[in-house]
């Protein structure tokens, strides 16, 4: 890949730009054509997010630092009074712990399932599609119905879970009392929707991996799991940091599992699994009907999962970089052993 | 109408249809609010009182107004055609509600729109949106404290009432017969006290009974709380100042806190949360022997028994009467047809279309004339040991002495309270650091306005 792509852009970039000096207007036209049209395609996107992604943003913004009632409308100019409001609410910083707490019990483990379930479905199976299909099959269940299982099995005093736990002799788990453990199941439950669908592209990858490399290992005498860590892990790498990126920015907005795991919806008596997106729901549309401080929670969420985001960037690639970097160290040993 | 509707609205909801309602509201919300939209606007002009015109009326739950009720009004009056919108749940209904005030003036809105009790104090902050419907001759109909919950301060009337939820105490006389309490409904309304039943002797008894029974006394803290804090004229707030008493010396409160807590240390509780799934498996467990219940609550009780018998209902309540729930028709200012959408209103909530309502939904009618019919008086629930609950639940009604004041920060305290009780009763936090934290995250909401 290295080598391939600075040769790539030479001869797209060199030769248009050396025929159109000398021409006319219809070439020029042309140039234009060529040098305006990507970006006209491309352009839709962009508008459309400017339309319903940028301006949503500004205006949260707006609303933030208004006094802004659910029923009543716009009120004046409060400035920061709204953040510092939601600052001092125990709630709101409860609500974060839960969150990141039910983010890292979710994405880590998201992530590592799913990159060994599609390396095992890389190998030769029998009637892969089946399988592959069948991974998929936990994303096509519409989470509401997904949160609504899991509740009658993570239920304290008559789920399926206790029940099976005493059978075997120990003590029931207080799934809805404790807070970790309610964290667990919310994160079981995340898990069990979004583990199949990362598998697949995590799959889709693997797939695109050139096979002479895996032969080469297998000539050197490399294992199955030295394979799979010294060349499909680096190999994937682009996917694995989109992979986390998009896990990482869904697992701060857990809402629909928290919302249906008990009957509330609204985190238990403790708020023990309130996240911050249910804060945010339960900010505007619950007692205190108070969109200007719902608006300058959702401005601090995005802040959060842009700086997670960017920090998860930065180690993903430090990975990524230094298994690049320790790659040709070990070709060259492999080559000096040879 | 039976709103399966807890105290804390939002803890009330019959569960799980609840968060998919709150999803689907999004997706939902544009369609009907278009087709009320539509209907509202339609034909004819307010001057003319002939001209064809189409009123729609917008409920949840089942109200009990069928097509051939609505049609019956067309006949009455040629010229108006009725449509009836009907939402799921009363929660999904309440956020139509807000949404078309929030991102407009309510004109999306139906015509006529039926409110839940507990939304009607965020509705009194903006009474203005509402057409006054206050008339000396219509609101002799009610019980009187019907028509003061949907009072202003300043005297606007904001809803006709449609059904009530007067409270009783439901209880298994199968598991009263095995601790050897009496189990026919007259000897347990004169043991919990008869007419002068307090929380006390409610609380001795359970004491009493557990002694002698697996089974809990009560099912869990939610519905304890609301009826109780219910009877308590300002629970949470100053009507004249209308500035919320500070909980950390709510003495009144705190005492029944303190009384429900401890019924918890004793073991009368079974810690089981309303309309969870274990709860609905704890009648299933005989878990629990009586239940404060509202009219409305029969119907789930008796699907969540399936196989159980026992249940009886018993014409007593602790500490006078006590109300659980019911709806209102209002009339949005906004509306094209205001005049004849209040007509309407009064001719849905006349005693005899509430009496039909009773029968065909099993709302529990609020007008006095209705609750004298013989569709009512008549009634008997075959799965409570035939109980006469139409004549139990009118005495109910009657023995309830005006409505509590409820201003714009009951519910917001109301509910951290119950959550603290909810936190004790699951066992998850000490009654002392529950109502502390509740204390500190009441001070934190700082409403304003």
């Amino acid at each position: 890949m290295a080598v391939l792509t600075p040769q790539r852009p030479a001869p797209g970039s060199g030769a248009p730009e050396r025929e159109s000096r000398r021409l006319g207007f219809s070439q020029r036209l042309g140039r234009w054509d060529v040098k305006l049209s990507p970006y006209l395609y491309i352009s839709p996107f962009f508008i459309l997010f400017a339309v319903t992604g940028l301006f949503p943003l500004a205006y949260t913004a707006y609303v933030s630092v208004h006094d802004w009632s659910l029923l009543g409308g716009q009120g004046e100019f409060v400035g920061l009074q709204n953040f510092s409001d939601v600052l001092a609410q125990p709630t709101f910083w409860k609500s974060l712990g839960n969150t990141l707490s039910i983010f890292v019990l979710s994405s880590v483990p998201q992530v590592i399932i799913a990159i060994t379930i599609a390396a095992l479905l890389d190998q030769n199976l029998r009637s892969a599609t089946f399988w592959r299909m069948g991974v998929l099959i936990p994303y096509v269940v519409a989470p509401v119905a997904v949160s609504m299982i899991f509740g009658r099995l993570f239920a304290d005093q008559y789920g399926l879970i206790n029940s099976m736990l005493g059978v075997i002799g120990m003590d029931p788990i207080a799934w809805h009392g404790d807070r970790l453990a309610s964290h667990v199941a919310i994160a079981s439950i995340v898990n069990y929707r979004w583990v199949g669908y990362n598998a697949l592209i995590f799959l889709a990858a693997m797939q695109a991996v050139p096979r002479e490399l895996y032969e080469a290992a297998v000539i050197d005498g490399a294992g199955r799991v030295r394979q799979f860590f010294s060349i499909t892990v680096p190999q994937i790498r682009a996917t694995i940091i989109f992979v986390v990126i998009t896990s990482t920015i869904g697992g701060l907005q857990i809402f629909d599992e928290v919302r249906m795991f008990d009957a509330t919806g609204l985190g238990g008596p403790d708020r023990n699994w309130m996240t911050t997106v249910l804060y945010l729901y339960d900010v505007a549309w619950g007692n205190q009907h108070s969109l200007g401080r719902a608006s300058a929670v959702a401005w601090m969420l995005f802040l959060l999962i842009v700086l997670i985001g960017v920090v998860n960037f930065l180690i993903t690639r430090q990975i990524s970089t230094s298994g690049a970097k320790s790659r040709p160290k070990r070709k060259s040993i492999t080559r000096g052993n040879a | 109408m039976p709103t399966k509707h807890g105290p804390v609205r939002s803890r009330t909801v019959a569960t799980r249809r609840r968060a998919a309602a709150a999803t689907l509201a999004v997706l939902v919300l544009p369609l009907t609010a278009c087709g009320s939209l539509l209907g509202g606007e339609s034909t004819g002009s307010d001057g003319d009182d002939d001209a064809p015109i189409t009123l729609t009326v917008s409920t949840f739950n089942d109200f009990g107004y069928t097509d051939e009720l609505l049609a019956r009004y067309t006949e009455e009056h040629p010229n108006v055609t009725v449509e009836h919108i009907v939402a799921p749940t009363s929660d999904e209904a309440r956020l139509q509600m807000l949404k078309a005030f929030t991102t407009g003036d309510g004109s999306d809105l139906a015509d006529v729109v039926a409110a839940e009790v507990d939304w009607l104090p965020e509705l009194m902050e903006h009474s203005e949106l509402f057409e006054d419907l206050s008339d000396p001759e219509v609101n002799k109909r009610w019980v009187d404290w019907k028509v003061a919950q949907a009072t202003t301060t300043d005297g606007k009337v904001l809803g006709y009432g449609t059904d009530i939820g007067p409270e009783a105490i439901c209880y298994r006389a199968d598991l009263f017969e095995e601790a050897g309490l009496p189990s026919d409904r007259d000897s347990v309304a004169e043991l919990l006290g008869g007419k002068d039943a307090t929380w006390e002797r409610y609380f001795e008894v359970g004491r009493q009974f557990t002694a002698q029974s697996d089974a809990a006394w009560f099912d869990g803290t939610t519905g304890m709380f609301q009826g109780m804090v219910n009877q308590l004229p300002a629970a949470f707030e100053d009507p004249a100042t209308q500035k919320p008493t500070d909980l950390a010396i709510n003495n009144e409160v705190r005492a029944i806190y303190d009384q429900i807590t401890g019924g918890i240390g004793d073991g009368l509780s079974a810690g089981l949360e309303q309309w969870t799934p274990e709860w609905t498996a704890g009648f299933q467990e005989n878990a629990f022997a009586t239940m404060l219940c509202p009219g409305w609550m029969m119907g789930p009780i008796e699907s969540y028994s399936q196989g159980v018998t026992g249940w009886d209902v018993a014409n007593v309540f602790p500490g006078g009467g006590g109300n659980w729930g019911g709806s209102f028709l209002t009339v949005p200012s906004a509306g094209l047809h205001t005049d004849e959408a209040k007509e309407l209103a009064a001719w849905l909530t006349a005693p005899e279309q509430q009496t039909e309502a009773f029968t065909t939904a099993g709302a529990f009618p609020s007008q006095l004339e209705a609750q004298d019919s013989d569709a009512v008086q008549s009634y008997v629930n075959p799965f409570f040991n035939n109980a006469p609950v139409g004549k139990i639940f009118t005495a109910r009604a009657q023995s309830i002495d005006g409505a509590p004041h409820k201003g714009r920060y009951y519910f917001a305290i109301r509910d951290e309270v119950n959550n603290a009780l909810a936190a004790v009763d699951a066992g998850t936090n000490s009654p002392e650091i529950a109502w502390n934290q509740a204390v500190q995250t009441v001070g934190a909401f700082r409403i304003k306005e």
